[in-house]
This record gives C-alpha cells, structure tokens and sequence, in this order.
C-alpha cells in the first residue's frame, strides 16, 4: 500500500478525506459526505452544469478537456439509455493517483457519478477499475453497497423520485482500455480494442447509448466543485486551469507520493521543495512531466513552468496524468527510452499497423542499440520510425509511444551517440533498472 | 440522402451526403489504396494505407471512415500522403517475410503491388524478423503468421459475410495471430471465402499451395457444375502432359451473381475433373461379355447399329431416354430432339430434384413474377418457405444474409426444423412436419391447425415480397402457395432445386409428356419444321422405364450424365436384353451395366449455358482440354450421324442453314429473326460452321422456348440474363408428376456422382465429421 505524503504548501481538496477512514460510508458522511449531491438534487441540472462550467475543472485522465462542456454535449433527448462511465483504468506510467482515490474515498466517486448522472439524465453509471485493481474492487464494491442501503442508489435516491444505480467493473490487464472507446469494448464484454470515432460516445457510447466517460479523479473532485462553488475551485488554480490536481512525484526524488497541488504550481519546486530535491544529492538529468507518454523536459526547461494543461503544452510536453517522473543525472536515458517503449510494445493492442509494428521495431533497435549493437544510422532510423507513427495510428496510443521516443532521441542524442561502435552503456555500473 | 459536392484533387465530385471518401473515390476513378477496407464489410481503419488530407484539419485522414459533406477538399496524393504510405509499407515489411519467390501470393499480392507503388527501395530493418510456425487448420485452409498483416479482412468476412464467427484474434500488439474457433482447427463451412479475400499469402488454400505460380495459369471465369444456385468460378488452368488441368477454383471474378461468394464445394469440388477413374476411352461389351476400351468410331458404329435396329424393328417407343442434371442447355436440348426426331421416341426424362413444371404451370401467364439471385440480393421482405439453404444453396444463403445485413432487409423463415438462417429471420414460423401443404391455407387464413397470426400479420404488411420455397412444395402445393402470392400487391417467386442445371433440364423438354418450354408434345404445332416426324404421344418416365427395361419392353436405353441404377431399384439381370448407351464421367453403378459407354466431358471441358435454379443463364466456358474425353454435345451429335441422321437437321451450323434465319423467311414475317446470327453478321464473324459448336442451336432454343429470350451481348459478356417462365397456356398444362420428385438434398460436401470423386470435398466432409466426433466424445 503506498504510503500517504504531506507538504505544506498542498491544498487539499480532493484528498482531503485520505487517511481518514472515509470508506467507511457514515465516516464519509461525517467528514461532510453525500452534501453536494443532495444540493444538486435540490438546485437541478442545468445549475449545476454551470457551475462546472464555472468550475475551469479539466480531465484529468490526460486530454485536460473541460468537464462541464463534455457534459453539456450529450443530447437532452436520447431514444436509448444514457450512462455515465468511470474510467478507473490507470495505467500509465508513473501514475498512482486513482489508486488512493479508490483506497481512501470511494464515495467521493460514487457521490461525483451520481452528480454526473443527475447533470446529463442518465439512471445508470459504470465504475471501471483496471483489472490490476482488483484489490481495491473490493473497496469499492463495498462502497457501493453501502450506499445503496443508505438510499443514496436506487430507484429513488436520497428520498427523491430519481433513479441511479451504479455498478463496477474490472478490467483484464490491458493499458489500451484506458483510451474511452477501448473502454467501452471491454465494458461490453469484447475485445479491449478502440472504435472509430465519430461518433463519438456523447452521442454513440456505451451500448449505442449517449455516454459521459470521466476519469476517476475528475469525478472524484466534481463533490467538492459543488461545495466550494464553481468560481472559488477556479480560483485555487492557474488561468483556464481551476482547482488543485493529484501529482504522483516518482523517481529519483527524496519524498516520492502523491501531493495534492494547485494547478500551475512550478515543477522545480514540485520537484525540490515538495518531494525534497533529488535523492541522494545528485543532479537533475530530465523530468517527464505527465506520464510515460509525454515528452521529456530538460532541467532548463523547468526553470519557471507552471504545471497546469496549457503551461506545459507550450513547453512542448503535457501535463498528461500529472505522473512526474524524476530522472537523476545517473540515469542511461536509452536505458529509459527502451522501459518506456518496451511498455508500449507491450500494451498496444495490434489493431493499427504503425503502432503494432512501430512499436516492436522501436524496442527492437533500442533494445540492440543499447546493448551496444547500434550503429549511426539507427538514431536516425529510431526518429524517422517514431516520426512516421506519430498522427498516423487509429488510437494515441502509438503517439503516447512515439511522443517520449522522440523526446528523448532529439533532446540526448549526445548520449545515444555515447552508445555507438561496442562502447558499453556509459551508466552501465549506475543503473538500477533491468532491462524488460 | 441528399447530393453533396466536394473537391477532390482539384475535381469536383458529387456523392450522396455521407458517402465514404474511399468509395466516392473509387467510384469517380480515383484509386485509394487500402489493405483493410473491403466494400461490405464493417469499417475497421486498421492498415492506414488510405491516408488523405482534409483541408483545414490537423492530421491525415482515413479516407475509408471519412464521410463526404458538402464542399469538403481532400488530396489523395502528395509528397506528405506517400510519405506516410511508405512508412507504413515499411512497418510491415519489418516482420512479413519477403518470400515472395515461392509465396503462394506471389504476383497476385496486395502488398506486393503497394510495396511497388509505395514502398521504400532500401530496408531500414537490421533485427530478426519474428517467425510463427505454419498451422494448418483443415484440409482447405492452412495460416501463416509471419504473413499475416493483420487486416482482419478473414474475420469479418467469416463473421459477417458467413455468420460462421470461426476465426478470431489472438494475443495483442505484435503478437496478435488470427486464430480458428477450434484452437488449432477450423469448424465451420470450410467455403474458403478467408483464403479468396487474404490480400497477401498468409491464408492458403490445402488444395493449391505451392503447385504453381499465378502466371503460369490461365484463368478462365464459367459456372460451377455443383449445386443449382449457378456461382461463377474463375478456374486456374495450366498446361499438362495431357492437355491442360484445372489447378485452382476461386472467384477473382466478381461480376457474378454470387459476388465475392464461392463455398466449399466451387472452391476444392474440381478435382474430379483429374480424378484417376475418370473414364478415358469408349467401352463396349465384348463376346465376354466384359468392356473393352476401343475407338470411338467402334463405339459409334455399334451404338448406331443397335439403337438402329430397336427404332426400326421395335419402333422408337421401344427406346428410353435419361438425361442429366449437369449437362448444358444446348445438350439437353440437343438430347430431346435427337430422341424425339432420330430415335422417334417421346420415352424421356431425367431425375427430378424439384417440380419445376408444377411451377411453370402456376406462374403460366404471369410474366416477370419469378426470382433471379439479384432480385433476391435487393429484395426489401423475403419469406423462406422449407428448405435449408446453408447447406444445400449457400449462394442463396450468402445472399439473403448480405441483403439482410446492408440493406436491412426483413427475412420471414417458415420451417418444420431450425434453420441456420433463422438468425437473420425478423420473425420465424415453425410448421409441424409435412405441414408445408397448409402453408398456403395459413397465408390465406383459413387453416386453423397452424396458429401463429402474428407472422402472418407481419408478411400481409410487406408490399413487395418475395417467396423462396423449396421442394418440399410439389404439385398443387406449389399452385396454392403461388396463387396467394399473386394476390399480394407486388409478388416474386423462387423454387429451389438441387445441382447445376436441373432447372435447364425441365426447360429443355427432358420429359415424356413436354417439349422444350414445357410444351406439351400433344401441342408440337410450333415444333413441326424442325421436328420432322417426332411422336406426339407422351412418354415413359424415369421410373416407367426402367421398369419396363426390366420386363423386357424397352430394347434399349441412352443414359447421359445419370445414374439411375444406383438405386438398386432395378435388377440388374433383369436388363441383360435392353442395350444401354451410357454417356458419363465415370464408370457408374449404371455404366458398368452398360453394353457401350462413351467418357463424356465435365461442364469444365465443354462451352454452352446452364440455368440455375432460380431461371438465371448463364455461360460456361470451356476451361480444360482433355483430349480423352468429348462433351456430350460431340457424342450425341456422332451418333445420329451414325445412325445416318441428317445432321444440318438436328443442329443447324454452316451458311446454308444459318441465312434462314437472318431475317429473310420466317424471321422477317414472325418477328423472330435469329438474333444470335445477326449478331454475328453484324459483328463481321462467321455463323456457326461446326455442327459441335454448340451455340449454334441457341437461335432455334430461342425461337421454340418462349421463355429463353436472350440477351447476347450480355450472355457472351459473361454476365447472367434472365429467363422467365410463365408463357405456356395454362389449359395446356395439368399433370406435373410431383412423385417423380426426388430430391437429392446435397450438403455443403456432397454433390451426388461428382462429390464422391472428389477428393477436395471428401477430405473436407472427413474433416467436420472428426470435429463433430471430437466434441461429442469430448
């Protein structure tokens, strides 16, 4: 079980409850649990819809796109069901924030999808946790039933003539149904491979039904958007960017964990001040600011960026999930370069050549390149392969996959140059991570 | 949907709203390529290969997902396009083996062509290529990983094209496999459609695989012999020691009315052709009483001679005549004639699969009330009455699937057992058994024993039907239930029969009681000029004759392309005084009884037309030279003029006899002039000049059955043309001879004489039995 962090200068809000026994549903309640949707209920959609307008909350699942407006799509009208899914799939790298949410609040999910279900009319939400989270399925299952003793599912929730019910669901272990169509495929019992969009699920989702896909932490923060007010969560954050956002710091860092910031807090003293500089009085090499799939940054680059969607899109990276993985100055970036791809070789789902084959190509070279077998032409080779995947694949997984290869190949090219004609790995005695 | 116009380079194009990119492309001759794509099929945007730009959006498009709206721009090639072609070529080449030179799809490779247009001239892989051991997955189908490009083309086309759901996807990312239903072994219809519609070589075909290169063949596109749905087959013929060999069936031919469509037994059925006990030369029985091969002309004379002496000591009624279901139109007619005008007998018939003159009789007056398969393709309600077309008429099954499927037709199913089909029926009536009498009682209303109002309800709200019943239907069945249809708004009928040409059979008059046309011979008024002195009483039936043969009444027999002994109905001592001519393929049960056997051509080795079961025409061409062998057509036309048959009379070939018909005499003054003639004057060729040519007969089949009416151009086109039955005075027509019904029910791997020499099909029904035995044991 991950330990749980403190900084001072954390705002907490979404984790607020964390460490305090809030599975536990009367807990849940005590810490003022369960208030936001009775005044939801009370004050009706279309307020509430503004409010998270108002709110600036953007997904936090990686695309960082607006919530209040991804709920004002889905058509009033619907012949067909509508739903309401939460994307517990999170896998990637570097990535631990949905882990606590489910450990130490699962009602906050509960009560944010009834929210969400209350703003776009639907009667019916899915829970969906990766299949590696069956442990906290348990969890949340319990939550579940905890809440519909209460009244607070069913036909009539808290008193009311509204229906919701919820029910969860686990994956089978494949990174690829984190991307929301994927989702749904596995939701529905099939094979975890995407759909073409359009349509898109606000209109053709879930079982052909109009269906609001939000990440679990987005959801999770959608009670306290409610008791806060719109407009005063927007004031916590960065322009465009409201709140607070979970940062998984990992890495080479003194205090890795999960901080609780506000939204434009400055990487460098994330890094530094926060989770307390890198370990063992080394230097700073490079930091991949939003999971494994987004671009690596530079120590320079870092300087003064505010970590919020539009501040690190600027700096050429994203803000992704808010995975902030430290790399120290010990690390063999090809070494790095070669986990990561090796992950995505590993979870593409084959669908789509350039990511299947990209893919398998890229660990291939990498592979070989760093064990010292690479030749001049294969750093070219390396970034034409990731180029051409780039924009080209059905799903962004061949992007997430060819965004950090590119990243790395054009920002420490010095250092794969270091591999050429048989040298061996220049950190070769430093490293600590195994070859996968 | 509403025409919208958008520009495409730099030409503006007009599609219907929603129309996808890469068919409104391909349709105005701009050719998108795609590995993925496949019209028909569900979407998948898998390959990538058909990358277009949109103005004013980000990234490249998929031209196979892209719908076209109003004043949309696309560029479909450009430096940026083929760029992104190429990478993705080159992903693929990385792990497909570049075994070209011995690759089964070698020079007929999707890959190949766009590794040609768009590929990389140089490799950019060092690493080892991943390799996956060859699987074979039945006697048909072997699967080669490494191959693979992962199109996904075979699933689809087994899933939705078949609704078989056999093959799927194994694994993920680079090691995903397309893996079979039965983990190393496919249970299903074996058709091979995954094999036909593999762009590259990883799906190949058991009876194929490494015999030749694709060059090395000629491909010639006819008509499959097998069941009476009529696909069109495109057979691969090589050179041989002995002339030439079929090598492969398949249907690169799409124009057919069976589209992308051939089963199991179009696909591997061809190899009787090359069966080893195919007969060779002509037997005759000598003093021994045992057959001796000897010279055709031996054989003719003797034949001549005996045929000779029963017609003129015996009278020709002493003489019966059986003929087939696989032979062509011109033989069958040619066959009626020779018996009606050289043997001067009305002693013929052919076993019947179906009673397809109670259908002429029912639909008599009502033109264009009967079905072709493109009716059937694009019919908005179909209702099936018996029958079991994924087994006995797959094409028929391919067909209402697809139309079920993309047009979103209603399918009504009125069975006494489960059908396959049943899964795309809207709503399904089950008949008790031997209830197809009813049916129409039931249609009507008035039959209490089968109580399902509601389907009945649902078929009266269908305007346009269409009936599809099968043999189960006989004699005033089938007037019943064609008689409650033709009170519907807008009616059309099918009637289902087996093998190829059993249909052009009863067309062509094999009958003891009808001439060509289902004339009734007491009717011959039309027939006189080119019947000279044909008897004009009716006939012996099949049953009848052979009967009479054995109570010593019928001096001889001529049997072409049957075998009726084969039901052991017949004493075979009891015929030792009846001498039979036996034109065939193999020595069957009947022609090993007989006193001469002439070894006949397969409806691969001849030319002429056949007609399917639901009344399409189609022509066969002539694909292999077997130089042992002549089609029946030859034989028959030998033995008259053995018989010293006048022969310009039986077949009218050569100018003197062609410039008849070329509009002068009775063409000018009926109408009727001899289109195929004029034709061929027109188009500065010479008319027939062989009495063999059997096309020749086709101007005199056209004027005598009313129901042929036939378009040449499309005919020698290569495509179907209809016939239409329905123009025989009604009160000529009474008696059909439901009894003589005996259908032969063939599945998806038998096919009567020639399943059993096919070892192609054999191996594949050996197949499906062992998986039926290994799961009821398992």
């Amino acid at each position: 079980m991950p330990r749980l962090v403190s900084h001072p200068d954390e705002v907490k809000v979404v984790s607020k409850r964390f460490g305090q026994g809030a599975a536990d549903i009367d807990k849940y309640i005590e810490l003022g649990g369960y208030e936001a949707i009775r005044k939801c209920l009370a004050q009706g959609p279309e307020w509430l819809i503004e409010e998270m307008k108002a709110s600036n909350l953007r997904g936090r699942g990686g695309a960082g796109f607006p919530t209040g407006m991804k709920w004002s799509f889905v058509p009033k009208q619907s012949a067909k069901p509508k739903y309401v899914l939460i994307n517990g799939d999170e896998s990637e790298p570097g990535t631990c924030k949905d882990h606590l949410i489910f450990l130490h609040d699962p009602h906050s999910v509960i009560e944010g999808t009834i929210i969400a279900g209350l703003a776009i009319g639907s009667k019916m939400g899915f829970i969906y946790l990766r299949g590696e989270y069956r442990y906290l399925l348990e969890i949340m299952e319990k939550a579940v039933a905890d809440a519909y003793a209460k009244g607070f599912l069913g036909k009539n929730i808290f008193g009311t003539d509204t229906e919701f019910q919820i029910i969860t669901q686990s994956g089978a272990g494949a990174y690829e149904v984190g991307e929301e169509s994927a989702l749904m495929e596995s939701l529905e019992g099939k094979r975890g491979v995407p759909r073409i969009k359009p349509p898109f699920p606000a209109v053709v989702g879930l079982y052909g039904g109009p269906t609001v896909i939000n990440n679990a932490e987005t959801i999770a923060t959608v009670p306290h958007v409610i008791n806060m007010g719109g407009a005063a969560f927007a004031a916590v954050g960065s322009p465009r960017n409201g709140g607070t956002r979970l940062f998984g710091i990992s890495g080479h860092v003194e205090r890795p964990g999960v901080y609780e910031l506000p939204m434009g807090y400055n990487l460098k003293k994330m890094i530094y001040e926060v989770a307390g500089g890198v370990r063992g009085g080394r230097s700073l090499k490079a930091v991949v600011p939003g999971g494994s799939s987004t671009p690596v940054l530079l120590p320079e680059e870092i300087e003064s960026l505010g970590m919020d969607f539009d501040q690190v899109g600027k700096a050429g990276s994203m803000l992704g999930s808010g995975g902030v993985v430290v790399i120290d100055d010990q690390t063999c970036i090809v070494e790095f370069a070669l986990r990561t791809i090796s992950f995505y070789q590993h979870e593409s789902c084959g669908w789509c050549i350039p990511c299947r084959e990209g893919t398998d190509w890229l660990k291939k070279s990498l592979t070989r390149f760093h064990a010292g077998f690479g030749t001049a032409k294969d750093i070219d080779n390396i970034r034409y392969l990731a180029e051409n995947m780039m924009g080209r694949t059905f799903c962004p997984l061949g992007d997430a996959a060819a965004m950090p290869t590119l990243g790395f190949v054009k920002k420490f090219r010095k250092e794969f140059e270091d591999h050429l004609d048989g040298k061996p790995c220049p950190f070769a005695k430093h490293t600590e991570m195994a070859v996968v | 949907m509403a025409d919208v116009t958008f520009t495409v380079d730099g030409k503006k194009l007009t599609a219907p709203a929603g129309t996808l990119l890469i068919e409104a492309c391909r349709k105005a001759g701009i050719e998108i390529p795609a590995f993925c794509y496949y019209p028909g099929l569900s979407l998948q945007a898998a390959c990538r290969m058909c990358v277009v730009r949109q103005e004013k959006v980000p990234k490249l498009q998929t031209a196979c997902t892209t719908t076209v709206a109003e004043g949309q721009v696309f560029t479909t090639e450009s430096p940026e396009i083929a760029q992104a072609r190429k990478a993705t070529i080159e992903l693929l080449l990385g792990n497909h083996p570049l075994d070209c030179p011995v690759c089964d799809a070698g020079g007929e490779c999707e890959l190949q062509d766009m590794t040609f247009k768009y590929g990389a001239g140089e490799s950019l892989m060092v690493d080892a290529k991943r390799h996956r051991d060859e699987q074979q997955w039945s006697p048909a189908v072997f699967y080669d990983r490494p191959r693979c490009i992962l199109c996904y083309r075979c699933t689809r086309v087994c899933g939705e094209g078949m609704d078989v759901w056999a093959l799927g996807i194994q694994n993920r990312g680079v090691t995903s496999v397309i893996a079979p239903d039965g983990g190393d072994q496919l249970d299903c219809e074996q058709c091979g459609m995954c094999i036909d519609i593999c762009p590259v070589g990883a799906l190949t075909s058991g009876s194929y695989r490494y015999k030749t290169r694709p060059w090395e063949m000629n491909h010639v596109s006819t008509v499959c012999t097998h069941c009476g749905d009529g696909c069109k087959v495109t057979l691969g013929i090589r050179q041989s020691s002995d002339g030439s060999e079929i090598i492969r069936a398949d249907n690169r031919d799409k124009s057919g009315i069976n589209g992308d469509f051939l089963c199991a037994k179009g696909r591997f059925g061809f190899d009787f052709v090359e069966n080893p006990e195919r007969l060779t030369s002509p037997l005759v029985r000598n003093a021994q009483g045992k057959l001796e091969r000897v010279s055709w002309e031996h054989a003719f004379r003797v034949a001549a001679a005996k045929l000779k002496e029963v017609r003129d000591t015996r009278g020709g009624a002493a003489i019966g005549v059986i003929g087939s279901n696989h032979t062509t139109n011109e033989e069958n007619y040619l066959l009626q004639k020779f018996a009606r005008t050289v043997l001067k007998t009305s002693n013929i018939d052919h076993e019947r699969t179906t009673d397809y003159v109670a259908f002429a009789r029912a639909l008599a007056g009502h033109k264009e009330k009967s079905a072709g398969l493109r009716d059937i393709a694009s019919a908005p309600a179909i209702l099936l009455i018996g029958g079991d077309p994924t087994n006995e008429h797959p094409l028929l099954a391919w067909t209402i699937r697809t139309n079920v499927r993309l047009n979103r037709a209603r399918l009504y199913v009125a069975n006494h057992r489960q059908i396959k089909l049943e899964r795309q029926a809207k709503s399904t009536l089950r008949l008790p058994g031997g209830g197809y009498g009813k049916v129409a009682k039931y249609l009507s209303g008035k039959e209490a024993t089968i109580s399902d109002p509601a389907f009945r309800e649902a078929l009266l709200a269908e305007e346009n039907l269409l009936i599809i019943f099968g043999e189960e239907f006989r004699g005033a069945a089938v007037d019943e239930l064609v008689a409650w249809g033709l009170s519907r708004p807008s009616v059309r009928f099918a009637y289902l029969g087996d093998y190829s040409n059993s249909r052009g059979a009863a067309d062509m008059g094999l009958l003891p009681d009808r001439l060509p046309g289902y004339v009734p011979v007491s009717t011959y008024d039309a027939f006189a000029d080119e019947y000279p002195g044909m008897p004009h009483t009716i006939g012996l039936t099949q049953p009848q004759m052979l009967s009479a043969a054995a109570g010593g009444s019928l001096g001889a027999l001529l049997i072409v392309g049957a075998n009726p002994l084969e039901l052991g109905t017949v004493d075979l001592s009891a015929l030792k005084n009846t001498f039979i001519v036996v034109q065939d393929l193999f020595l069957t049960q009947t022609a090993a009884a007989a006193d001469v056997v002439f070894p006949a051509a397969t409806l691969y080795e001849k030319t002429g037309t056949v007609t399917n079961t639901y009344g399409d025409l189609q022509l066969v061409r002539k694909a292999v030279d077997k130089p042992s062998v002549k089609p029946d057509f030859e034989i028959l036309v030998r033995l008259a003029s053995s018989m010293g048959a006048d022969v310009k009379r039986l077949v009218p070939f050569g100018k003197n006899v062609i410039k008849a018909d070329l509009g002068q005499s009775r063409g000018a003054q009926s109408g009727e002039a001899d289109r195929h003639a004029v034709w061929l004057v027109a188009n500065g060729l010479e008319p027939k000049l062989s009495p063999f040519d059997p096309l020749a007969l086709l101007d005199e089949i056209e004027r005598l059955v009313p129901a042929y009416k036939l378009d040449r151009l499309n005919l020698f086109g290569g495509n179907e043309v209809r016939t239409e039955p329905g123009f025989i005075p009604v009160s000529a027509l009474t008696s059909s001879g439901p009894d003589l019904v005996k259908p032969s029910h063939n599945g998806l791997f038998t096919s009567g004489t020639l399943g059993r020499y096919s070892k192609g099909i054999s191996d594949l029904e050996q197949h499906q039995a062992e998986i039926k035995q290994e799961t009821v044991a398992g």
